[in-house]
């Protein structure tokens, strides 16, 4: 679904990725984990289609189309979606004015039927129970004023509900309580089918204990020094990263 | 890295530049053979102006009273904007279509012409009387260059007992109502535009809602600028007797000139006991090009008197034209419990500029106003909110809140905030909120990584910004101002 295949990435002056070579089948989970500053989220953004990154050699193609020639929004429609590490306020747009546009753009580039307001509520608010969340929330703007863990259930709520085939999930476990841990990761978990993938990216082994990946990589340097089962996560886990950085 | 546009402030200016180059759809003229009077203003033009209205005496006394003020007062230099100085004597003070010298009876009588030009605006002035009852009724009246061209639904209004008409009409129609207000609520001397206004005004609308009486439709006027080097020069007194109910509607276009023209308004609007006066402003005046080339320079005094106790006078305004705006409409709240409130959403992009606020005057007691106002700069643009609130020793209880956001696109706008407090009462409660933000990459990629295409988003995003303010706005018009931001940001990025 997803080939990433010798890729380099700068921002500025300064190369951060510097040869990522990645595989990803559908119905597959994948974990990236690595030390800070190692270019996860660089990889991330620049999958996603965000300015200010410039590829230097290499590319990624996404069922088979070239990705990075692609508007971020086009990306959206083909099936991507980028939980953000910092979801981002839009005061006075309600998030279901927010989800329904999105939806509907989406479904307008593929030559979908859009949806109507009474259907979109009802499709809405069922996944909004889903995130364990209260339908007022639909009201209220995106992002605006909402804790942290709200906004990461927010996030995982709009995947819910675009139903993308490759989720790039951006450090989602950071920030969240035990509890909502739990229900993020049944939101990703239910996305979980043999039609879709995820790549997850953590610093943390505790999102792994309940979502399972079937790969774990290190991301070290801006290049994957390691690649695993489940097991490599817990060996970093107590073994820490410095082991690898090193090698 | 992306074979994609990038979002830099460069191309956000590109893209608010090549929106806007489109996005004046009202700067067209009509080509109407006028009667205007040389350009100059003189003690000779004021009487002129008068006699051709065929005014009661005490009106040209007034207007000449006015004008030998004007003569000694100053420009006022305080506002945080910069345009050349305008030349009083190269403007004309009165131009009118031919056709509108023999006052036409009825909307029949009007030449198609400028009838033409208000359907081309999409205000189809004959249609919306025949479609009445099909759409949404609003009343209108039309004021092009000096003179009302004509009034809608005038039976309807009269059988609930409104008065609505041009200002020159009631002068001669209803001479002790004009003569009991006009200038109560902005005395000829208030100001530098206000004295220039009163002794030119021209035309505008008058409203008169007796005792009781809870206007059956919204009443909108139009003013329209056609004419090269003339100034508009309008004059509109609202009068809500005890318990009535109205609320007003006023929109604004001028055609494309290479030329800066002056329109200097002034607004009264007078509320008795429990009388509400809702007035909304839609002012989308040619904003000049994208050098700065032309424009209107709206100058602009609007004053509310709320003189009954209970009373409430709400100002709503959306400001997306005019090269200069200086604008603050007021409210005076003299009445015990009066309520006053002000909502403001103001656009300036390329050269434009906006020092406009409002002055909540707490006078009685337990009085209380409210202010938002949101500025919206981009290109060029600079946008300062002034507002003054200020209580007075008798006015117990006294609470104000204030709100005001600015919001940059681009990173060569300014956004400025001047707030003014005088308290002379310790009772008072005072709240401010200022809050400045970018229309950030962030916003926008958000938005776009969720499929939203980026003009929608930056449309999405703005009006979000100014939704507190449209939920003010009469539906039809809330619609009309959405549309208006849209278009005059399409495309515009940060």
């Amino acid at each position: 679904m997803l080939e990433i295949n010798n890729l380099h990435a700068r921002v500025e002056d300064k190369e951060i990725l510097k040869g990522v070579t990645l595989s990803i089948k559908a119905g597959e989970v994948h974990a990236i984990m690595g030390p800070n500053g190692s270019g996860k989220s660089t990889l991330s953004h620049v999958l996603a289609g965000r300015e200010g990154y410039e590829v230097t050699k290499g590319g990624a193609t996404f069922q088979g189309q070239d990705l990075l020639a692609m508007e971020p929004e086009a990306r959206a429609a083909a099936g991507v979606f980028l939980g953000f590490q910092y979801p981002v306020e839009i005061p006075g747009v309600t998030n279901l004015y927010f989800l329904k546009a999105a939806l509907n753009a989406q479904r307008k580039t593929r030559g979908d039927k859009e949806l109507d307001a009474a259907d979109f509520l009802a499709y809405v608010k069922q996944r909004v129970k889903q995130m364990q969340m209260d339908v007022k929330m639909l009201h209220r703007g995106v992002n605006e004023d909402f804790s942290g863990g709200e906004k990461k259930r927010n996030e995982i709520l709009q995947m819910l509900v675009l139903q993308p085939k490759l989720m790039i999930l951006d450090e989602t476990d950071s920030g969240l309580d035990i509890d909502a841990l739990k229900v993020v990761s049944d939101g990703i978990n239910a996305m979980r089918s043999k039609d879709t993938a995820t790549l997850l990216v953590t610093h943390y082994q505790r999102l792994l204990d309940y979502v399972q990946p079937d790969f774990v990589h290190v991301l070290a340097g801006g290049r994957i020094v390691k690649s695993g089962g489940p097991d490599l996560a817990r060996e970093l886990e107590e073994k820490g990263y410095g082991w690898l950085a090193a090698a | 890295m992306a074979a994609t546009e990038q979002t830099t402030p460069e191309n956000v200016r590109d893209l608010v530049t090549r929106r806007v180059a489109q996005a004046y759809s009202a700067g067209f003229v009509t080509d109407v053979e006028s009667e205007t009077v040389p350009p100059g203003h003189s003690e000779d033009v004021v009487r002129m102006i008068s006699a051709r209205k065929q005014e009661p005496e005490w009106l040209l006394e007034w207007r000449l009273k006015a004008y030998r003020r004007w003569l000694k007062m100053t420009e006022p230099k305080w506002a945080h904007v910069d345009y050349k100085p305008v030349d009083y004597q190269s403007i004309s003070y009165f131009s009118a279509p031919k056709s509108m010298k023999d006052r036409p009876k009825s909307l029949d009588e009007v030449d198609p012409k400028l009838l033409e030009t208000y359907k081309k605006l999409g205000i189809p002035l004959k249609e919306q009387e025949m479609l009445a009852g099909v759409v949404p009724q609003v009343a209108v009246d039309v004021v092009f260059d000096s003179v009302s061209v004509g009034t809608t639904f005038r039976k309807k209004l009269a059988e609930a007992g409104v008065i609505f008409c041009s200002i020159s009409e009631a002068v001669h129609s209803h001479p002790d109502l004009v003569k009991k207000y006009l200038g109560s609520v902005v005395p000829f001397g208030d100001n530098y535009f206000a004295a220039l206004n009163s002794a030119v005004f021209s035309d505008g609308s008058f409203v008169f809602i007796p005792k009781g009486v809870r206007c059956p439709m919204e009443l909108s006027t139009y003013f329209r600028i056609n004419e090269r080097n003339t100034g508009q020069f309008e004059r509109t007194l609202i009068v809500a007797e005890e318990r009535s109910h109205v609320s007003y509607l006023e929109g604004c276009t001028a055609p494309q000139r290479d030329e800066n023209q002056l329109h200097a308004a002034v607004v009264e609007l007078v509320a008795l006991d429990d009388a509400q006066i809702k007035y909304s402003t839609v002012q989308n005046w040619y904003p000049g090009d994208e050098n700065g080339v032309g424009g209107i320079y709206n100058f602009v005094t609007k004053r509310g008197d709320c003189r009954g106790p209970r009373s409430k006078i709400s100002w709503t305004q959306v400001e997306t034209g005019s090269a200069i705006t200086w604008k603050y409409p007021s409210c005076i709240l003299r009445g015990d419990d009066s309520v006053g409130e002000f909502y403001s959403v103001a656009l300036t992009h390329h050269r434009q500029q906006a020092d406009t606020g409002t002055k909540m005057i707490h006078v009685g007691k337990r009085t209380r106003s409210t202010i938002v106002s949101k500025g919206i700069a981009a290109g060029h643009g600079q946008q300062s909110y002034r507002g003054l609130v200020r209580v007075l020793p008798l006015a117990e209880g006294a609470r104000n809140h204030t709100q005001c956001d600015s919001l940059l696109i681009g990173d060569q706008c300014g956004a400025h905030t001047f707030p003014y407090t005088e308290i002379r009462n310790p009772s008072a409660i005072l709240e401010h909120e200022a809050t400045t933000s970018k229309i950030g990459e962030d916003q926008l990629f958000y938005c776009r990584s969720r499929g939203i295409p980026e003009e929608d988003a930056v449309s999405m995003i703005v009006n979000g910004f100014c939704k507190q303010v449209f939920k003010e706005l009469p539906m039809e018009f809330a619609v009309e101002a959405q549309k208006l931001l849209a278009v005059s940001l399409e495309g515009a990025v940060g």
